[in-house]
């Protein structure tokens, strides 16, 4: 029942929203990852980036795409059920109360399932269209499955569309760069460079208005 | 469902065209394979869609054309905000922007000339500044004011001529009717863009603006003007109650202001440092890329037929 309730509000109303109000011209949608498990990376400005995210690919992988966020944002009310539940967000403790070495453990046992995992490792929203630095979580992650291909993703605009502290949504069309996928070699620091390397030159592809 | 005869005919001929289009585009690709006939073949597969969708939209009901043809204009507008330099601060001004659209539309639709023909040039454009002075940021206001005003009279006011455009030719266009009307003018329009395209590759020598848009050149230009004159001759007087020397006077004025209205999103373009408006279109660039031409053609043809023959002048 809660999977077609899913299936029913990506299919009916977070895609058609997405292509008829919004708009994404996304460059290289190739290169997403095809089947699981898999490792999407992307940088965070808007509620909207998880689902515009998870909309461009095929609805057949919907049960696969897992978003990874944390548990304390969410809550427990109506809203942490439907992001639970509807979203199909895999929850992260960041509390503390789960031991460090145990919090990836989740994410961890999703990808051994063949999951797409969906990480944004700026960890916060923050500033509309600016990124901020990259958590290590993704690192670590990746290095307990180093087989695990990772997709850099690079998204501009939903920032701009509906920036955090506002619930007031006004349309700008999505520009979404793929890059080429890559697995873990060498160690977590080298990854990351890596990561920061990608992300960036993505978002030197575009040629983006200013904002201020 | 209730179409007018001689816009199913002109519809059956356009669809004609298109396969023969298609056809000579195939047959191009099989003897020269390469980018430039994968390019025109891309070309060709979205004049397909839009000629289709434009088809659906146009016989089914003119409730429905009139939402089709408002939905053009809200994606103009939304790449045309997109593109442009914006200010946090003016996420309201926007979205009243936004807002606008279904507005000039239903304007258009009920066939209120007064009203469709103030809306935007005087009550928005007093409206959407006093929004945005209210919010207190002088720094770019009048940069803001500059390029919402004119985005919203360029996307909005200008193509919502085609809908008002349905309502008069109801009433004044005989029995070809608004759907006779609009065609006349959107079929004239990309026919020019196309025959000056064509004129241009095969004879272009002498470039009219080359520091806008170096591949305009006077033979393209005039070679397609007389070409678009000559087509609306013979399709005027068959789709509107014009007899064929107005009609291809009109065809004449249609061909002009297209161009114009394309090295004027030309120009737009080049000033934000752009090639294409956007990616909707495969071959064809955005959305604004395919109606810059209708942004000036639609109103100077629907006031052209407004004094003329609406207004009884002719």
């Amino acid at each position: 029942m809660i999977r077609l309730l899913r299936l029913g509000f990506f299919a009916l109303i977070v895609r058609p929203v997405l292509l008829l109000i919004l708009g994404t011209n996304i460059r290289n949608r190739e290169r997403l990852p095809a089947t699981g498990p898999a490792i999407i990376i992307a940088n965070h400005n808007s509620h909207l980036d998880t689902l515009a995210l998870m909309s461009m690919l095929p609805l057949a992988d919907l049960p696969k795409l897992t978003p990874v966020a944390a548990v304390d944002y969410f809550g427990q009310g109506a809203f942490g059920w439907f992001a639970k539940h509807i979203i199909g967000i895999l929850p992260i403790d960041r509390s503390g109360k789960t031991p460090r070495r145990n919090l990836l453990d989740g994410a961890i046992a999703a990808l051994d399932e063949g999951k797409i995992l969906i990480l944004f490792p700026e960890g916060t929203r923050g500033e509309p269209e600016r990124i901020a630095t990259y958590k290590k979580g993704v690192a670590h992650l990746v290095k307990a499955r180093p087989e695990v291909p990772v997709t850099p993703v690079f998204m501009h605009g939903l920032g701009k569309a509906l920036p955090r502290g506002t619930y007031l949504f006004v349309p700008f069309t999505c520009d979404v760069f793929v890059g080429e996928s890559w697995t873990y070699r060498g160690d977590v620091n080298a990854f990351m460079e890596r990561l920061e390397e990608r992300m960036s030159g993505l978002a030197a592809r575009g040629n983006f208005p200013a904002w201020e | 469902m209730n179409i007018p005869t001689p816009v199913l005919y002109a519809i059956g001929a356009i669809f004609g065209l298109l396969i023969l289009a298609t056809i000579l585009v195939w047959w191009i690709g099989k003897n020269k394979p390469g980018d430039a006939s994968d390019e025109l073949m891309l070309r060709i597969k979205s004049w397909w869609f839009m000629i289709g969708v434009f088809t659906i939209a146009m016989v089914i009901d003119r409730a429905i054309s009139t939402i089709f043809l408002g939905f053009i204009s809200y994606l103009a507008l939304k790449e045309f905000f997109s593109l442009i330099p914006t200010r946090r601060i003016d996420r309201l001004v926007l979205l009243f922007a936004y807002l606008c659209v279904p507005i000039q539309f239903y304007w258009a639709h009920i066939g209120w000339y007064g009203m469709f023909v103030i809306f935007i040039p005087v009550w928005m454009f007093l409206f959407l500044p006093m929004v945005m002075v209210l919010q207190g940021q002088t720094e770019g206001f009048l940069r803001a004011v500059g390029t919402v005003s004119w985005g919203l009279m360029m996307t909005v006011f200008t193509l919502s001529h085609t809908a008002m455009m349905l309502a008069e030719g109801d009433l004044s266009n005989g029995v070809a009717a608004g759907a006779g009307l609009l065609l006349f003018l959107v079929f004239m329009t990309q026919f020019n863009d196309v025959a000056q395209f064509t004129w241009g590759k095969l004879t272009g020598k002498h470039a009219i603006v080359p520091s806008v848009s170096p591949k305009k050149t006077w033979e393209g230009f005039i070679g397609g003007a007389i070409s678009t004159a000559i087509l609306a001759a013979f399709v005027g007087p068959y789709l509107t109650v014009m007899p064929w020397l107005w009609s291809a006077a009109a065809g004449a004025m249609i061909a002009v202001s297209g161009f114009i209205g394309d090295v004027n999103m030309s120009a737009v373009k080049r000033d934000l440092q752009v090639k294409d408006s956007g990616g909707l279109i495969p071959g064809h660039g955005g959305i604004l890329d395919r109606v810059d031409s209708l942004t000036y053609a639609a109103p100077v043809f629907l006031h052209f037929f407004y004094y003329f023959f609406i207004g009884g002048r002719a």
